[in-house]
């Protein structure tokens, strides 16, 4: 390590005040930093000693609970294209497959985030924050398996600018990030990133005979028009082939959708140990999946159309609803951030989530517009919580 | 009646270095200082005294011109060696070379039975009025003012904090002497606030003419500010006293005996400390006599205080006006790599991010100075909440101080918290904030505007 330290005393002289990259300064701490925890000492008067835990940390436990889901998403999409072209794979195979799509994917997406994010940070003198390091695992992960590369170019260098660095960087943007990154593609290059057609990948071998590419969000959509029942429908949905859309196969993840978001399984273990290292708050989780929940018994209440009346515990494990309570919903700076607030934050995400699948037919999935819709309006949930702190305070003064 | 408070939010911090209850000897010092920079709120100090000049213990040092009734009396009797001034001729520190027995101002025994105004303006010519600590802001306190209550705060949780009834033994009569005096100064109570984790200490158990509450639960349950909320929280425009219950003895020992008695029993601990223990010692004592032999300085912080509110000072610097606590602790200036990511239950943290495994051990931890980070913007949140036992959302208060905004700031409760009070947030701080000195910032906002 010795040797690691030496060749960064090396290169600092060109890096300091007077040195020919003085502008690239914080490219140089950033890197030394992140190679090792700085030798900063803290000042002589304040707290002479501080917690063992940095933003790096919390930010890596992230990363890490998105792991299984990234894994299980790369065999996911190796295992999906198998059963749309009627091949054999092994487990092999499928992860072979799998990797070869989202690699690209997630190293486009570091590399032009991160190139990105230095290019403020040196125009700024900005210190280099973490943030991105989520950021950039989250826009791959919630990319269809083989959207062109361009795009999810475009798309990072958009939410980057647009999403962060136009409000000051980390830490002060209004909308999650990774989510104004799939929004923007949405919208601009929507044949791309919904329909039937992006979610299983062919490659040069035609689709067997009576193979459909629509997810199970699509299945349940379409039957509130023809009316077969939703778990019927789903039921014999590409069943020929061998897929199975049956209650514990979606929750494992065996369907189409997104790199990472098929997998509740998956989440749930996200969630496991964002809970556990209380880096994620568990009232935003809870409320995310008791919303979703209970609104899915609403509709159920409500019933007019065969959507409707599809069991509401179908919504949880649809389409990106866990990913998307778990991993985004919890993104500190996006959410509610008083305690009170985290909880209505949550379960509106959910109740919204619902009510945008189902009754809205635009838009098959929900989780995306209501997390993003729901950023918008946390700091109003969060202004009426805060303001009933001032007034407990007040009416304390007069008593 | 007296109120039983029992609290969750808060981390104790468990360090290596705990002071055993015994008395040490060691030689004693010889020169004592007497900080201006101590007192939070000093305006325009005054020196009253030249270098060469002969005082004894409670001879008038310096004074406020902004409140010139309170004086700022000599610890010991001796000579005024220099008096040291920084840049723009800010006084920093009078120094005093001791005598070898310390003779005393006497003004002979006080009586309680006057009026208040002529009673605070004996205490404020005394040398003991600078223990009375004025909520909001966290500064002396005006003789002139009529406080709602008086707080007193029976223990101390800060880490590695000396015991109460250790460095107040055998005051039980100054004690009680110093509350009588305060019971004639406030319109209120005089609240003594015990730990309800234990037995109440002999010291305050006959306590008569105070209100003793039981607070208990992990840091900041000793805090004074966190008790105040709990019992008669400080609202726009009230004024409350706190002291300390070695100042409340301090003012007994005045009130009975007419002497500004600077004596005082100090903890030395932190895991480099030398000689771990109790001595006996003067107010703004050369720290050096305490350290033995230190070896190697410019390795060590020695801090005058604890490791969460004290304040670096050099080998040969001395103690704080408010300080019972010398603490020395490795300095922590050290690269270690991947230090962000590596997995350990060795170092502290409140937090149980990947790798932290701290939660899971139950000794004392070792700490230095490192920040293990760098600054950040505020990201995570609901982390302050969880240390912070009073109803203030702290991460407004804090966004309210930054961006300079008066109405939040007083409407979030900043009339309620003084640098002590956050010191476990900025602790806890993944963005390593400086969260005291921001605190105090916008408390001269609101004091000065």
């Amino acid at each position: 390590m010795k040797l690691l330290q030496n060749l960064f005393d090396g290169i600092k002289p060109n890096f300091e005040k007077g040195g020919k990259w003085e502008k690239f300064h914080t490219l140089y701490e950033g890197h030394r930093t992140i190679a090792f925890a700085p030798d900063l000492i803290t000042k002589s008067k304040g707290a002479q000693i501080k917690d063992a835990t940095d933003l790096k940390r919390v930010m890596i436990t992230v990363v890490i609970a998105m792991i299984p889901a990234l894994l299980f998403g790369i065999l996911n999409i190796g295992h999906q294209h198998f059963i749309a072209t009627g091949a054999e794979g092994t487990f092999l195979d499928k992860a072979i497959f799998g990797a070869l799509s989202v690699l690209p994917i997630l190293i486009v997406s570091y590399a032009v985030g991160l190139a990105t994010e230095f290019t403020f940070c040196v125009i700024r003198n900005h210190p280099i924050s973490e943030g991105y390091l989520v950021t950039g695992m989250l826009i791959a992960l919630v990319m269809p398996p083989f959207i062109p590369l361009w795009q999810v170019a475009l798309a990072t260098i958009f939410a980057v600018v647009i999403g962060k660095e136009v409000f000051g960087g980390t830490g002060m943007n209004i909308l999650n990030v990774a989510m104004t990154a799939r929004a923007f593609l949405y919208f601009a290059y929507p044949a791309q990133i919904s329909g039937d057609q992006v979610w299983t990948y062919l490659g040069d071998k035609p689709a067997v005979d009576g193979f459909s590419g629509a997810t199970a969000l699509g299945v349940a959509y379409n039957s509130s028009i023809d009316g077969t029942p939703v778990v019927e429908a789903l039921s014999t949905h590409n069943a020929a082939l061998g897929a199975d859309y049956s209650f514990m196969s979606m929750f494992m993840g065996w369907i189409p959708g997104s790199i990472g978001e098929t997998s509740t399984l998956m989440a749930l273990i996200g969630a496991a140990i964002l809970v556990a290292t209380g880096v994620a708050s568990w009232k935003i989780i809870v409320g995310g999946f008791g919303g979703a929940y209970a609104m899915g018994l609403v509709m159920n209440a409500l019933a007019v159309n065969e959507y409707m009346a599809m069991p509401a515990h179908y919504h949880l494990v649809m389409g990106g609803l866990a990913f998307g309570v778990v991993f985004m919903a919890t993104d500190p700076v996006s959410a509610a951030q008083t305690e009170l607030g985290k909880w209505i934050y949550g379960i509106l995400i959910g109740v919204l989530t619902v009510i945008i699948r189902v009754t809205n037919p635009a838009y098959p999935e929900g989780i995306m517009l209501a997390v993003l819709f729901m950023n918008v309006v946390a700091p109003l949930i969060d202004h009426y919580v805060v303001k009933a702190n001032k007034t407990r305070r007040l009416q304390r003064a007069t008593v | 009646m007296s109120k039983i408070v029992k609290l969750k939010k808060g981390f104790d911090l468990k360090l290596v270095g705990k002071a055993p209850l015994e008395l040490i000897q060691v030689a004693a010092a010889t020169t004592f200082a007497i900080k201006p920079t101590d007192f939070p709120g000093i305006q325009r100090p005054k020196v009253l005294v030249n270098e060469g000049d002969t005082v004894k213990a409670g001879t008038p040092i310096f004074l406020d011109k902004a409140m010139d009734q309170v004086i700022y009396a000599s610890p010991v009797s001796g000579e005024v060696v220099e008096i040291k001034r920084g840049d723009k001729r800010k006084l920093l520190e009078i120094k005093i070379l001791a005598d070898s027995s310390v003779m005393h101002e006497k003004v002979g025994a006080l009586d309680l039975d006057q009026d208040r105004t002529t009673l605070a303006g004996k205490l404020a010519a005394s040398g003991v009025w600078p223990n009375i600590i004025q909520r909001p802001f966290g500064i002396v306190a005006n003789p002139a003012d009529s406080p709602k209550a008086i707080f007193v705060s029976g223990f101390d949780t800060h880490p590695l904090a000396a015991e109460v009834p250790s460095i107040l033994q055998g005051e039980e009569r100054y004690f009680q002497a110093g509350i009588d005096a305060l019971a004639k100064l406030t319109t209120g109570k005089v609240h003594l606030n015990v730990d309800g984790a234990k037995q109440v200490p002999a010291i305050f158990a006959g306590v008569k003419n105070a209100q003793i509450n039981q607070f208990s639960g992990p840091h900041p349950a000793g805090n004074v500010g966190t008790q105040i909320h709990h019992l008669d929280p400080i609202n726009k425009g009230d004024i409350a006293w706190t002291v300390s219950p070695y100042g409340v003895a301090q003012i007994g020992k005045f009130v009975l005996e007419g002497i500004y008695d600077a004596s005082k029993v100090i903890a030395l601990t932190g895991s480099e400390m030398n000689q771990r223990g109790y001595v006996k010692t003067y107010t703004g004592a050369q720290v050096s006599t305490f350290l033995g032999g230190i070896p190697q300085p410019e390795t060590l912080r020695i801090i005058s205080g604890n490791v969460l509110t004290g304040e670096k000072i050099e080998k040969d610097g001395y103690l704080g006006f408010y300080h019972n606590q010398v603490t020395v602790i490795p300095e922590g200036k050290y690269e270690e790599f991947l230090g962000w990511l590596k997995p350990s239950a060795s170092k502290l943290s409140f937090h149980k991010a990947i790798g932290m495994f701290s939660f899971l051990k139950s000794g004392e931890f070792k700490v230095d100075t490192n920040t293990h980070g760098e600054e950040r913007p505020f990201v995570v949140s609901g982390v302050f909440e969880k240390v912070m036992p009073m109803d203030i959302l702290p991460t407004y208060l804090f966004k309210a101080i930054v961006t300079e905004d008066f109405d939040e700031m007083e409407e979030l409760g900043l009339y309620e918290v003084i640098e002590e009070d956050v010191a476990l947030c900025e602790f806890v701080d993944p963005s390593k904030n400086e969260l005291q000195e921001l605190v105090r910032h916008g408390i001269e906002l609101l004091m000065y505007n």
